[in-house]
This record gives C-alpha cells, sequence and structure tokens, in this order.
C-alpha cells in the first residue's frame, strides 16, 4: 500500500514523472514552476532517473526539443508557466496537430504586465486554442495522479495528443499536502510503453510538420478537430481505470451537493476546495446551493456539463482571467455557449476573482454566491463583475 | 498515384499529416500562382544556361534541341529568368493573352 507523507506538491508532482519513467525532460526554470524541474534534474543527476534531461536555453527551446523527442517515439515531459508559456506559445501550436503526446506541467501564473510571479489562470486560457488536452488540479493528490493519467491518454494509440496539467502557481505548486506516491510497479502496470505509431527512423524515413496548401489545409484542421473531439471517451476511460487500479475516481465534471441545488456555483482549480467549504456552510442555513468543478478544460465536457447543471436556476461563474473588451470569463463565455441552445437554461452570473494570485476566502465565496443571486433576481448583468476590485 | 491532394479527405490524412512516401513536393503544382509566363524567341538563344542557374524554383530544364525552356507545371512566374537572359530570349507575358 502506497504511504501517504506531507510533501511539496512540486516534488510529488516530479515523483510522478519519474514514476512514469520519462525518456526526455527540456525545460527552463521559471517561477512558480522551478521546483517541479529543478527537482527532476537532481533526479537524473543522481542517477536515479534514466532520462535524458535537457537544460535549454529558453522555454521555445524546451517545447522544440520535446518535439523531436516525441516524434522519435520518446515519452517527453515539459513543465513552464506564465511567460514561459507566452515564449513557447508558437511551438505549443505545434504540437497537437502533429499528434505529438507531450505531457506538460503548467503552474498557472499571470501574464504580464504589471508583472505578477502569483496565480491566475491567464497563461492557461492563452493556449485554449493551441489544441493540447487541458486538465487542472485542486489539490496535490490530483497533480500526481494526472500526471500519471496524462502520459497514458497522450500516448493511447487512439488519441496522440499532447496533454497539458494544469496547477495553481503557489496556491498548490510550493504548499506542503498529504500526498500518497502510487508504487512504481501498479504504474508500470496501468501506464503501457510508448508505442508512437510513426517515430522517426533512418531505417523508414518520413516527413513531418510539412506544408499544407489551400487546397488541403482545413482537411488537416478538420481531421486535428477530430482528434480532440474522440479524445473525450479515451479521457474518461482513463480515468476510470485509475479508478480501477488506485481507487481515486476523476470525471471531466465533477459534482458537489450540485443535483437538485437552485444555485451552483462553477470553479476550476485550488481555489474549488475553499468554495467547498463556503457551500458546505451556506448549505447548513438551508440554503440550496452547490458546486460544480471543471476538471477538463479542453475538449469541454458539453454533455457532462450540461447534465449536471439541468436541474440549476442560477450558475456562479467565477474566472480567475479576463478576456478584455470581450465577454469577460472565458469559463462563464464557454457555459454560456454550451446553454444557449438548450430549451430550458439557467441564469449565468459571471464573476472575475482572484487575478494575480489574490486570495478569494471562505466567506468570499459566500458573498459572491449571495451577489450572484441577487443578480440574477434583478435578471441583468453587465456582462460580467469584477469581485472585490477597490472602486 | 492515390488521390491527388483536391481530392483526399481528412479520412485520408495519415496521423500528424506525416507523410510517408517521398518526394510529393513534386506533385505540387505550384505553376497555380503564375500570373505572367515566360516566352520564348529561340532564334537568339544561344544555350548559355544562365536562366535556368537563376531560377529560383529550379524548373528551367533543356528540351530536345537543347533549348532551355520553364516546366510550367512548377514555374511561378517570378520573370528572373527574362531579366537575366541578355540576349533577350524571355519576354514575360500575362497569363490572360
Amino acid at each position: 500500500m502506497a504511504t501517504r507523507i506531507g510533501i511539496e506538491v512540486s516534488i510529488a508532482l516530479a515523483d510522478a514523472v519519474k514514476l512514469c519513467n520519462p525518456d526526455v525532460i527540456a525545460a527552463y526554470p521559471i517561477t512558480p514552476q522551478t521546483h517541479i524541474v529543478e527537482h527532476l534534474a537532481e533526479l537524473v543527476a543522481d542517477g536515479e532517473l534514466d532520462a535524458e534531461y535537457i537544460p535549454v536555453e529558453s522555454e521555445h527551446s524546451a517545447m522544440s526539443a520535446c518535439l523531436g523527442s516525441a516524434a522519435s517515439g520518446a515519452r517527453t515531459f515539459t513543465a513552464t508557466a506564465s511567460q514561459g508559456l507566452a515564449l513557447m506559445n508558437e511551438v505549443v501550436y505545434v504540437a497537437a496537430p502533429m499528434r505529438l503526446p507531450i505531457v506538460m506541467a503548467v503552474a498557472n501564473r499571470a501574464l504580464s504586465s504589471p508583472l505578477s510571479i502569483w496565480c491566475d489562470h491567464s497563461d492557461m486560457m492563452s493556449v485554449r486554442d493551441t489544441g493540447w488536452i487541458q486538465i487542472i488540479a485542486e489539490n496535490g493528490q490530483q497533480c500526481v495522479d494526472n500526471i500519471i493519467c496524462a502520459f497514458r491518454m497522450a500516448e493511447d494509440n487512439r488519441v496522440l495528443l499532447p496533454v497539458m496539467v494544469h496547477l495553481d502557481g503557489f496556491n498548490l505548486t510550493h504548499v506542503i499536502e498529504p500526498i500518497s506516491l502510487p508504487e512504481q510497479e501498479k504504474v508500470d502496470k496501468f501506464l503501457p510503453r510508448n508505442q508512437f505509431p510513426l517515430p522517426l527512423n533512418p531505417d523508414k524515413p518520413v516527413a513531418m510538420g510539412d506544408f499544407a496548401p489551400p487546397v488541403i489545409f482545413t482537411e488537416t484542421k478538420w481531421a486535428q478537430e477530430m482528434s480532440i473531439q474522440k479524445s473525450l471517451p479515451v479521457i474518461t476511460e482513463c480515468w476510470d481505470e485509475f479508478e480501477r487500479a488506485f481507487g481515486r475516481q476523476y470525471l471531466p465534471v465533477e459534482k458537489y451537493h450540485s443535483d437538485g441545488a437552485k444555485v451552483v456555483l462553477i470553479t476550476m482549480g485550488s481555489t474549488s476546495e475553499t468554495a467547498m467549504v463556503a457551500v458546505d456552510e451556506l448549505r447548513k442555513n438551508g440554503e440550496s446551493v452547490g458546486q460544480i468543478r471543471l476538471r477538463l478544460w479542453r475538449p469541454f465536457p458539453f454533455d457532462a456539463f450540461r447534465e449536471a447543471v439541468k436541474d440549476a436556476d442560477v450558475l456562479v461563474v467565477i474566472d480567475r482571467a479576463i478576456s478584455f473588451g470581450g465577454p469577460g470569463g472565458p469559463v462563464a463565455s464557454e457555459v454560456k455557449a454550451a446553454l444557449y441552445d438548450q430549451a430550458k437554461k439557467p441564469k449565468v452570473v459571471s464573476f472575475i476573482a482572484g487575478l494575480g494570485g489574490r486570495d478569494i476566502t471562505v466567506s468570499g465565496f459566500q458573498d459572491i454566491i449571495h451577489k450572484g443571486m441577487e443578480i440574477a433576481d434583478k435578471g441583468s448583468q453587465n456582462e460580467y463583475e469584477i469581485y472585490g476590485v477597490r472602486e | 498515384m492515390a488521390k491527388s491532394e483536391s481530392e483526399l479527405t481528412w479520412k485520408d490524412l495519415e496521423i500528424g499529416c506525416i507523410i510517408e512516401a517521398p518526394g510529393s513536393a513534386r506533385s505540387y503544382e505550384s505553376g497555380t500562382w503564375r500570373s505572367q509566363r515566360p516566352t520564348y524567341d529561340f532564334k537568339k538563344c544561344i544555350k548559355c544556361g544562365l536562366c535556368a542557374l537563376f531560377c529560383p524554383e529550379g524548373c528551367i530544364e533543356q528540351n530536345d534541341e537543347g533549348y532551355f525552356e520553364a516546366n510550367l507545371f512548377y514555374c511561378k512566374g517570378c520573370g528572373i529568368c527574362a531579366r537575366e537572359c541578355w540576349p533577350r530570349v524571355i519576354k514575360m507575358v500575362e497569363e490572360e493573352e
């Protein structure tokens, strides 16, 4: 039985990567992701992990090295955050249409300017349309478990897509939590060998990442869209298998007292657990409040989401990012799009909160829920509200 | 040769758009980019081959009589050959002419 130990989440995540026995790690350190790649570098230097560690000169090079590595059929890992992800952006786009199963941990952090090293989801949203599978963790255990799942999902020959595992910077990366690291034999059994179907091989040359003229480009993009749509059942199958092997359940949309609740709070990431405490207290006072935590951001689990909110009258959505000059929060905008064509749909109230590391407390969540109910009663909201801003 | 590019559906594409057969660039008709095409007055041609040396597309070859001539399947109509041809053999004309 795996023992539960107190360990910093970044270190545990790196240990989870080691359990997956990667062949290549190409990474550049950036706050708040540094401890992850630092620990992996230590493991390689100490001979505890037999992998090629490439200390590249930038994140752009990190992802470029990962493309080459994954194309050769090697199990490949990297990690970054914020400005690093932004610098990497050009190459992040290349991975998914080339169907390269890279796994990347992203320690969510605000994008400059002004400079902030603290958490929000602006970096995560900046890569929303790159075609990667995006999973978000709420605690350290989920980081460990989802790293292991991410390799299996990415490398599954029915998927072959890169996967990002998001964890909130500092709120998760730098905290010590009780975490159970699975046993090596069980991970080996759960995670089959990487069998990339057409790896770079001098005996059987192929061309990758070619030029596509207008006559074929549309077809390539539809093939890419089909690949991520078809990944959804494999993702849930992987989580089901994980539950059978390790006893912990994961779903694309996690419900918390949401069945039958009139008001449902929608959260994503580390603040979800604080929000659950807020929901508990409101329910104790007899309020019909529940919560939904999005675990999978891409592909967006439309069916599971619609099913989860079917009883609600009001959805209060929390976003940790702004689409400037647009509809407010990216999650709220997705939620509205998912419901627009439904015959019966709840009112959606959008709040932006927790930007650049600002805490949302238990009473803050209660306040947001109550404000959301007031706005829904009045029946109108001016696109969104930014919670707690000093006016 | 299997289907041409204009016949391929998304399902025909290899995973990740990987190309397994070598030489596929050869089947790409870059000649459709052309708005002007080269015409030749071979009476003036001294067969020096300068046009072929300067052609950025590498699409100029000697024909059966030894004259240098662009392959219009690939020629993009840039006109570099006409500019470099000092005996003035090559003249660019509009495609619709």
